[in-house]
């Protein structure tokens, strides 16, 4: 009996460093893309939780705020920011003694004005003459911050970067790339499972080869099409109909194979009594298939829509690269090169370019796995 | 692209399609009705109008390119000068596109061996516990992200600052905790491409694990009941009865990310651009499609190379749905 708890106890430690391997890198980029963009460049994103020391140097106001009172001066302000949430644990006057005065400690300058500094961040400068500097006094602190989060670098990234209309652009890529290749795709297998004519063997089993054909193996030719149908009409080679084009003609024989085993498996008696009635294969094909298929429609869907939506290297070739018509992913890359430091636009615009495929995946996972079951393992 | 431009794009993007195979199929029955046409010619006409669309794509698309490219192979760079096979003698002597080759093979060892197995691995511990599902869905969650999403998790997750700043990448935050230095983990050769390929294996695990999970159902209890009465340990029903009876499994997966990885690219372009010696053939073929103005004779060997991988793979692929077909 030991032994078997054991070996329980085993199995949960053993699934559990799975799942905690798998998703450390995506759970520290989500809250990385939240972070504060400086403390993200200077400190791991699992110290997000602490709380951590920062050194920050704010200005006192200028004489002009300055207050009399029974012949003392004061200034009286609060260097902090009221939502900041910071707690100052010590201070300085000069550079060079950044953390001389503890808290609550009284500074006293060459003047002989005084400064005190309470946790919070207000001060109260006195002093017996009247204050002349135009300049704020600078103030070295060193305080502990909470953790904080904030959301500006998704407005940077949305709206600064170009993330937001390379979403758009994917959308415009990836819905009709996915239901014109469902449309014309669902005819075909249905041809393919119960019409006859001429040549349908071979046609299926062009199909199975297709399945594994590499894209590598259709770009340049394509590519050369392309540009002399650009030229022939005197228009630019790379357009969006061109890409959905290209994706409906590379995801062709996966959307028809799927949907052809689907198909095929539905009971023939049911489309052989509806011929007998005079129906003709396309009422068939619209009354009867359609509905039936859904499921199997809403996994190729799924299937096909990830692909484009994930895809960069069609995007790459059928796409100019210019904010009209850059897609996600390759906005992506292109600020890999570019801001690779900057992980705050990297981390952000990686997250967004995941929200649709991460959203899709919760919701409907179940379509999603057994399309890609099917495809694999016979249908 | 503006919000309405998009709609109006999806609507008669997908408009036209319909309206296509919608008129034509209308069409056919108008002109039977009015006895233009015979009755048997309608039945042998109508599977015409549904492949139609398809079979012009799969031509334009597919069959004609491969047949070009394998043409283009044996011409110079612009595509107009039959040069034999020049491209093939070059490629065997250029140590750009020999590293290439290595690396592919490379991944083709290690990528698919260790998804599997790992698939496997997790598919068996999740079956047996009650939060098995969630742990399915986390590990099985990389499959719904791009490839360039992946890069930048896992760069994120490489990242390099110099010994005395703190680490803000999780790998040499771990390394320098142990006392070691950090590294520049994409920087040095040979390793680097083993970090590149655990990015690929950290994706399609999830895809193994899931046709495994499926598979293992069809395991008859019975006989796992009978080796447990027979005092058989876990471990042994696990290696003498489960992998022999997911042989045909093993194979599937085994082939659909052998082809998966053939093609790697966006990986590579995204995270080193074939630089400190991990090129591999698709990011080498897509450079020799722009390099020097492009190189289609150049580009084309390599898109040759690739498919010789898969040709395999293709033939098993029909011969299997052959066999299907007759049963």
């Amino acid at each position: 009996m030991n032994k078997n708890i054991l070996t329980k106890i085993m199995i949960n430690l053993l699934l559990l460093l799975f799942v905690v391997t798998w998703v450390l890198p995506t759970f520290g980029l989500f809250v990385s893309s939240f972070r504060d963009k400086d403390l993200l460049a200077t400190s791991g994103w699992w110290t997000t939780f602490n709380t951590n020391e920062v050194n920050e140097i704010y200005r006192t106001k200028t004489f002009e705020d300055q207050i009399e009172e029974n012949g003392t001066f004061f200034i009286k302000g609060n260097l902090l920011d009221k939502n900041s949430g910071k707690k100052i644990i010590s201070y300085g006057i000069t550079s060079k003694e950044m953390n001389k005065y503890k808290i609550n400690q009284k500074a006293i300058l060459k003047n002989k004005s005084e400064i005190e500094i309470s946790e919070n961040g207000k001060y109260i400068w006195k002093s017996e003459k009247p204050f002349k500097h135009e300049r704020g006094k600078r103030i070295f602190i060193t305080a502990l911050s909470p953790p904080k989060f904030t959301l500006d670098n998704y407005k940077e990234v949305l709206f600064k970067e170009g993330i937001g209309q390379a979403f758009l652009n994917t959308l415009t890529v990836a819905i009709p790339s996915t239901i014109i290749p469902l449309i014309i795709c669902s005819f075909f297998a249905y041809a393919l499972s119960w019409m006859k004519f001429w040549g349908r063997d071979t046609l299926f089993a062009l199909i199975v080869a297709s399945l594994v054909v590499p894209l590598q193996m259709c770009l340049i030719p394509l590519l050369s099409i392309y540009n002399d149908v650009g030229a022939f009409f005197n228009i630019g080679a790379k357009s969006y109909p061109g890409v959905w084009m290209a994706h409906t003609g590379f995801g062709l024989a996966s959307t028809t194979f799927l949907l052809r085993n689907f198909i095929k498996s539905l009971p023939s008696e049911m489309i052989e009594a509806a011929r007998v009635d005079g129906a003709t294969h396309y009422d068939i094909f619209l009354r009867i298939i359609i509905p039936l298929s859904v499921p199997a429609f809403a996994s190729v869907f799924i299937l096909q829509f990830l692909w484009v939506w994930n895809d960069l290297l069609v995007g790459l070739i059928f796409l100019d690269q210019v904010p009209s018509e850059i897609i996600l992913t390759a906005k992506l890359r292109e600020l890999l090169g570019s801001r690779g430091e900057n992980w705050e636009i990297l981390t952000t615009g990686a997250f967004v370019s995941m929200t649709v495929p991460l959203f899709i995946f919760f919701a409907l996972q179940r379509y999603f796995i057994r399309g890609l079951v099917a495809g694999s393992v016979k249908g | 692209m503006s919000i309405t431009s998009l709609f109006l794009y999806v609507f008669f993007g997908t408009a036209i399609c319909f309206l296509y195979f919608h008129l034509s199929n209308l069409a056919l029955d108008f002109a039977s009705k009015k006895n233009t046409i015979k009755f048997s010619q309608k039945s042998v006409l109508r599977p015409y109008i549904f492949i139609a669309p398809a079979v012009i794509i799969l031509v334009i698309f597919i069959l004609y390119p491969v047949v070009e490219t394998l043409r283009l192979s044996f011409f110079n760079k612009t595509g107009f000068e039959f040069v034999g096979i020049k491209n093939y003698v070059w490629a065997a002597n250029d140590p750009e596109f020999k590293r290439a080759i290595l690396n592919n093979l490379g991944w083709l060892l290690v990528v698919p061996t260790l998804s599997a197995f790992f698939g496997l691995v997790i598919a068996y511990l999740a079956d047996k516990l009650w939060w098995g599902t969630i742990a399915k869905s986390i590990i099985f969650m990389p499959m719904a992200i791009s490839f360039v999403g992946a890069g930048v998790i896992w760069k994120f997750v490489y990242d390099y600052r110099g010994p005395g700043d703190d680490q803000i990448g999780f790998l040499n935050a771990i390394v320098v905790s142990l006392g070691f230095e950090p590294q520049a983990w994409m920087t040095i050769p040979v390793w680097n491409n083993l970090f590149l390929m655990a990015i690929m294996v950290w994706i399609q695990t999830g895809l193994a694990m899931v046709i495994f999970s499926a598979a293992l159902r069809g395991i008859p209890k019975e006989m796992l009941e009978a080796a447990r009465i027979d005092g058989a340990s876990e471990f042994k029903i696990f290696t003498k009865i489960i992998i022999p009876y997911l042989e045909k499994t093993i194979l599937v997966i085994w082939t659909i990310i052998t082809i998966l990885v053939l093609k790697i690219f966006d990986i590579i372009l995204a995270m080193t651009n074939g630089q400190w010696n991990t090129e591999v053939l698709a990011n080498l073929m897509y450079d020799w499609m722009f390099r020097g103005g492009g190189d289609s004779g150049r580009g084309s060997l390599m898109a040759i190379v690739i498919m010789i991988g898969v040709i395999p793979i293709m033939i098993w692929n029909i011969r299997r749905h052959k066999e299907d077909e007759k049963s």
